[in-house]
């Protein structure tokens, strides 16, 4: 995945890599522009960016030797998003993924029920983490993505996948709980 | 509060990425530790929260446009730069064989579909319609024998229903549609967060085997006919899955 210019020349592409690309990646159109949307928490610009990743990937094709399309892709994918995030909005890439928490008392089952029962409010709690929590649990609950394939989606060594979703899945309870006035507090 | 399992094992055991001695392990834990049991039920149902609120974001019809539009561009040019004029008139004869065949093809299917009661034009509203948030299931509940006799009274035939979640295709639920003016039963399946509907409704026509894939929109789907019932698979997983979910039906 070097210059964007990879695979002019004589790797031009043809219609039988045109034919592979439809019947392999295409589908997945849907993982791309759901991991978009939630990286960017905009549709207008993750149509924007989810067109440009799937171009890239055409462009690439010819270097995926099989194996998870998806997984290739939304790797592509997301790699798109934090380029345009840091051209587009770096102050939201500053948040730091290893940011030490206090252990908290979960929330009891019930008032998580009757917090997360509100859609919005669920996606407001989710729109507030920092990007690398939020993909990761949308990696894992909204796509349905193995820790192998997030692993390889978010380069983050397999090991860690357990923990950094258990500190996502941490920091989306805590956001949830929290009351409408402290969440303005807090400058949301 | 301060159990180590809370914040690690746990998430692996709800995931299911545990092997079995680990998944033993956490279990037995699980039944003297209060931390953990709080938290795996909060997880629990924040999960299904998550998954039933709506909150994957499809793909716009206007996105595919503009990504084929775009294909087109990234293709086409490499055709024509480096084929010689005189083979323009190849591919053009090859053009129109392919464009004939396909008109015969598609003729085919036209007349098939018209043997059947509803259009693909139906077939992939009433597949779209169903993901709008609250759409999706009357009767949300991954238990054949819950979702079989929900059916009861509500439809002029039973419609067999069948839990696949051993095969990686977990009944969802199932819900009355409308296809092509008539009641129909739409039996909801996943298939990793992507959903598949099934249609059934009743027909004295022949049984068939699984037909050819169709495509729409970027919508797949798998139709044919069995013991007096009429079964159409739509969704947007690729056709492999699609088909593979036909034939667990079909047996």
């Amino acid at each position: 995945m070097s210059g964007s210019d990879q695979g002019r020349g004589s790797d031009l592409l043809d219609v039988q890599d045109r034919a592979r690309f439809e019947q392999l990646v295409l589908p997945h159109l849907d993982a791309a522009f759901n991991l978009a949307r939630w990286l960017l928490r905009s549709r207008a610009d993750s149509e924007d960016v989810a067109q440009e990743a799937m171009l890239r990937a055409y462009r690439f094709f010819r270097g995926f030797h099989g194996g998870d399309a998806r997984a290739w892709l939304l790797q592509i994918v997301r790699n798109t998003c934090y380029t345009w995030l840091e051209k587009n909005r770096p102050v939201e890439l500053m948040t730091e993924f290893d940011e030490e928490l206090h252990p908290q008392p979960s929330a009891s089952p019930e008032a998580l029920a009757i917090a997360s029962d509100n859609r919005d409010r669920l996606n407001r709690a989710l729109e507030t983490l920092p990007p690398r929590f939020r993909e990761v649990l949308v990696l894992r609950e909204l796509e349905g993505c193995s820790y192998k394939e997030i692993a390889a989606i978010t380069s983050i060594p397999i090991g860690t996948v357990m923990s950094a979703l258990a500190r996502a899945r941490q920091r989306l309870q805590r956001a949830l709980t929290l009351s409408p006035a402290q969440e303005a507090s807090r400058g949301l | 509060m301060g159990c180590d399992y809370t914040r690690t094992a746990l998430h692996g055991y709800l995931d299911g990425e545990l092997d079995a001695t680990r998944a033993a392990e956490f279990e037995r834990h699980l039944e003297g530790c209060r931390e953990c049991a709080n938290t795996l039920g909060a997880e629990e149902s924040l999960r299904s929260s998550m998954q039933r609120s709506g909150l994957y974001e499809h793909a716009p019809i206007s996105l595919r446009k503009k990504i084929r539009a775009g294909l087109d561009a990234a293709t086409a040019p490499a055709i024509a730069s480096r084929i010689p004029v005189w083979r323009w008139f190849v591919v053009a004869a090859a053009i129109l064989i392919v464009s004939s065949v396909s008109w015969f093809a598609w003729n085919r299917t036209q007349n098939s579909a018209s043997s059947s009661p509803f259009t693909a034009a139906e077939l992939i509203d009433a597949h779209v319609r169903s993901l709008q948030p609250g759409h999706l299931t009357d009767v949300a509940s991954t238990d054949q024998h819950t979702v079989k006799p929900w059916f009861d009274g509500k439809l002029a035939f039973v419609p067999p229903v069948k839990d696949f979640a051993d095969e990686g295709f977990p009944l969802v639920g199932g819900r009355l549609d409308v296809l092509g003016g008539q009641n129909v039963a739409a039996l909801v399946y996943s298939r990793r967060k992507h959903i598949i509907n099934v249609f059934v409704l009743p027909t004295k026509e022949p049984d068939t085997p699984i037909h050819q894939p169709g495509l729409r929109q970027g919508y797949q789907w798998r139709h044919w006919r069995r013991q007096g019932m009429e079964y159409c698979a739509v969704s947007d997983v690729s056709d492999s899955d699609l088909y593979e979910l036909a034939q667990l039906i079909y047996q």
